[in-house]
């Protein structure tokens, strides 16, 4: 039997099952909390860290914060918000990330962030790495300019005996995607499709596709991110 | 080749939580890690390749080409470029004939930067092939390179010199000085093996941590936790294998007692460990240490032999039924993020250093999911001694809220770097005065993370309440260009060492750094420091420690020494980019105009 508890949302007394992940329990009851590497069912690791909340007055990562009895929680202060929109920010100058030509533009996460908080022109300076785009493999294309490196393919993505097909290498910003060439030797359409999906932008495309939404119909082309919460 | 391979991992049982040991002892046999190399230990192992690649890319000191056959690695850190680092690098590379970061064409002598090594009292240091050469200069650079390139063995260039001590033991035999200066109270008092864990076995568990409660012993690894709260709550924490990890990683720049600490007093660093065993209800203890310190592992080992001997380690301790506890030590592999307790506890289990999101914290999930408790090197002697000599005494030590003594790192501008034992309490200026320090610009008070002070403050004392410190101590004379030679090494540092998980921190440390640089080319604007404060709270948001800290060095020095930054600043209309340099931006088209 689940077990339910009260918590407050920014001054509203909630309810939720006792141990939920604080981003599901904050959307349960119609708040919205920005998310970039959390995906619902695979292990939370707090990396982006845009899904920062205060938790009885202290900062920490909604996606990997569980309810209990009597938590007080604020999403959304005016420090927050400026926060979150610097992540974002922060990525655009990171990598290199030209929307109009992505295949995923119009269902990204990042770019929806972006317009969700009017990002016009990034504060921080443009870093320009040099990264490079990686075809090697039959059915990937790993475009490394776009990547954020939030992990969710490294967490979520496995073969069929249960291993990793993506892992970090190296560290800091240096720190790249590695595909196994081993585990993902006999790797199906439908995983390529499901780690195309689960990237939050255009960083794993599966070959042959793309751009096969048309304009006006892409995902937050309907519908801004957010609304699926927020109504 | 291939039996070394299948050799080494047989003997860590086909462990993949081993493969931290299994690369060390690869890349011991075969020079580095090579392609071949990674893909049979994946094989081996049952895990994917780039699993694998994942921990070995990680670490500074596992190479996945060949280093050389001597691969001479020069510490890069503030002292010891206050030292003359770049007359020895230049020596170094007109000598073996190649740039840092390359290899000399006959394979010989690769060099490398590497941060702090711990030997901040004698800089310049190089490690090579595991023997420390502390105290280069450019004469001693040249003529160990055409020593190397006689074929003579490392260890007979680095001399006989031996350091005071036990650095001259035999399993040691190095040139690397202790340099105590002063001995306290605690640590470097008299020390009797056993006294603690007989007096131990005399007590309960609970008392035990009841009486490191009274004594208010806190944490000497820099977050100053309080030492019987955490081992009570991993004593309560369910479950029957528990783990004590003692914390000897010492990555924090400038900082080097610990190193003392483990060449004068493994036993009561060990001692520690079986302490806190007993009392958190752990069989198992493991000395994290860093990659760096390896020169000493002959020595520690057979330290542990020794102990296990007089029956202070094994089953059966100090004659008490069911007290079993036993340590084994495990090598980083360069790292500073692994100091951190979550990261550290990561790369013990073979992987690449990444801290964890808390909660759980290591106390109730940690090494193998099991609740371990991580302590500091020292942390560890203050417990055997307040068992010894008891609370009272303890608390007699120190300030109203730290209590005890504090060994000091203390390096820099000064007549007398090395180590002191102080109670806590002491000002900065009496430290200054101890130690031989005249002119002093700033102080750095706890490494790159912590803060750089300004005469101002030197009437401030080190304690929790106050100055808090691992530990260490750099001291900046009047000559230095504080943010050159300084804050723009310490922003470098932060860049290098950041896991690159959290966005902030990965992205951050190094706009920092390249708006540090054009600050300290004279190509800064008055915006650039208003960002300094607006990025310092975005990386307040970060995951660790390293992260929420990285940008100190420029925020403390942004503070106390502002004047030093408004002289840089293109002074005027701010409008203007002063990054903007015309006659680059315009360089094709006037070679295409003119002709190159
Ligand atoms: C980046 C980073 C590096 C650290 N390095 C060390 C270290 O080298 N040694 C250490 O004892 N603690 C280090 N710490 C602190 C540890 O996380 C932990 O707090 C400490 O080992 C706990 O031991 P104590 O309670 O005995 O101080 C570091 C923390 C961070 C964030
Ligand atoms: S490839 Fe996509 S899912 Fe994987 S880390 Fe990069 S952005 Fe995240
Ligand atoms: S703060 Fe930096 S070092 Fe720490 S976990 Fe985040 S990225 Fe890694
Ligand atoms: S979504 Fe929580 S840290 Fe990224």
């Amino acid at each position: 039997m689940a077990t339910f508890v009260k918590f407050t949302l920014n001054g509203v007394e909630c309810l939720a099952e006792d141990g939920t992940q604080l981003v599901e329990a904050a959307a349960e009851n119609g708040v919205f909390i920005p998310t970039l590497c959390n995906y619902p069912g695979i292990p939370p690791k707090g990396s982006c860290r845009i899904c920062t909340v205060l938790v009885n007055g202290i900062p920490v990562t909604a996606c990997t914060t569980r309810v209990v009895e009597d938590m007080k929680v604020q999403t959304s202060t005016p420090e927050l918000e400026s926060f979150r929109k610097s992540v974002v920010e922060i990525l655009f100058a990171e990598g290199n990330h030209l929307c109009p030509s992505c295949e995923k533009s119009g269902s990204c996460e990042l770019q929806a962030l972006a317009y969700r908080y009017r990002m016009t022109v990034p504060h921080f300076p443009y870093l320009f790495p040099k990264r490079d785009v990686e075809a090697w493999h039959p059915k990937i294309l790993k475009d490394h300019n776009r990547c954020i490196l939030c992990k969710r393919c490294i967490r979520g993505i496995h073969n069929k005996d249960g291993k990793a097909l993506f892992a970090f290498g190296k560290r800091g910003d240096r720190l790249v995607i590695n595909i196994d060439p081993e585990t993902s030797r006999d790797v199906s359409d439908e995983l390529v499709q499901k780690a195309m999906a689960m990237c939050p932008v255009g960083a794993i495309l599966k070959k042959e596709k793309g751009f096969d939404v048309p304009i006006g119909s892409r995902k937050y082309d309907v519908a801004p991110i957010g609304s699926e919460v927020e109504g | 080749m291939g039996n070394t391979i299948t050799d080494v991992i047989k003997q860590y049982g086909g462990d993949e939580t081993r493969l931290m040991d299994i690369l060390i002892d690869i890349q011991a046999a075969q020079g580095y890690l090579s392609d071949s190399a990674i893909t049979q230990i994946a094989r081996a192992l049952g895990i994917p390749q780039v699993d694998v690649e994942q921990t070995v890319s990680f670490y500074h000191f596992f190479a996945r080409e060949p280093r050389g056959k001597y691969a001479i690695y020069l510490n890069d850190s503030v002292v010891a470029e206050f030292n003359d680092r770049a007359g020895v690098a230049k020596a170094l590379e007109e000598a073996a004939g190649c740039s840092f970061g390359q290899v000399s064409p006959d394979g010989l002598i690769g060099l490398f930067p590497t941060a702090c090594i711990g030997m901040s009292d004698q800089e310049p240091a190089a490690l090579i092939n595991e023997v420390v050469f502390p105290r280069m200069t450019p004469a001693k650079a040249r003529a160990l390179v055409a020593g190397l390139k006689a074929g003579q063995a490392v260890a007979d260039l680095a001399g006989t010199d031996f350091g005071e001590g036990q650095n001259a033991h035999p399993l040691i035999r190095s040139t690397v000085r202790n340099n105590i200066r002063l001995r306290g109270d605690m640590v470097f008092d008299r020390y009797e093996p056993g006294a603690a864990l007989r007096r131990a076995v005399s007590m309960s568990s609970r008392e035990i941590i009841a009486m490191v409660k009274a004594a208010s012993v806190r944490g000497r690894g820099g977050a100053g936790f309080p030492t019987g709260m955490k081992w009570e709550f991993a004593r309560k924490a369910p479950g029957d294998v528990k783990y004590i990890f003692c914390n000897a990683d010492e990555g924090e720049p400038g900082t080097f007692k610990d190193r003392v600490i483990l060449t004068e007093l493994p036993g009561l660093v060990f001692e520690g460990m079986a302490v806190a065993g007993y009392a958190v209800g752990a069989r198992h203890g493991i000395l994290y240490i860093r990659n760096e310190y390896r020169y000493l592992r002959p020595y520690l080992e057979s330290v542990l032999t020794g102990m296990r001997e007089q029956n202070l380690l094994g089953a059966y301790i100090a004659g008490k039924a069911g007290f079993n506890f036993d340590i084994k030590i495990q090598f980083g592999a360069g790292a500073y993020v692994c100091g951190e307790e979550s990261a550290l506890i990561e790369s013990a289990e073979g992987k690449r250093g990444e801290p964890r999101d808390r909660p759980p914290f290591p106390v109730e999930k940690g090494y193998l999911q099991k609740p371990t408790v991580v302590n500091n090197v020292e942390t560890l002697c203050s417990v055997v001694q307040v068992l010894v000599k008891g609370v009272d005494w303890y608390n007699s030590l120190g300030t109203p809220e730290s209590k005890g003594t504090k060994v000091l790192s203390v390096s820099g501008d000064c007549d007398k770097p090395g180590i002191y034992e102080i109670a806590w309490g002491f000002s900065v200026n009496d430290i200054l005065k101890m130690v031989g320090a005249r002119d002093v610009q700033a102080v750095q008070v706890g490494g790159p993370s912590g803060a750089c002070i300004a005469p101002a403050e030197f009437s401030r004392t080190l304690a929790y309440e106050d100055l808090a410190t691992g530990g260490s101590l750099i001291i900046i004379g009047a000559h230095r260009d504080l943010l050159k030679d300084v804050v723009l090494n310490f922003a470098r540092f932060f860049r290098e060492e950041s896991c690159g998980s959290c966005v902030p921190c990965r992205a951050l440390t190094v706009m920092a750094q390249r708006v540090m640089e054009q600050i300290v080319a004279g190509k800064g604007t008055p915006t650039d420091l208003a960002r300094f404060v607006e990025w310092a709270s975005i990386m307040k948001k970060n995951r660790c420690g390293l992260g929420q800290t990285a940008l100190n060095p420029i925020i403390t020095t942004l503070r106390n020494f502002k004047p030093l930054y408004d002289r840089r600043i293109a002074v005027g209309d701010d409008r203007f980019m002063p990054t903007f340099d015309l006659a680059a931006a315009v360089r094709d088209y006037d070679e295409a105009v003119k002709g190159p």
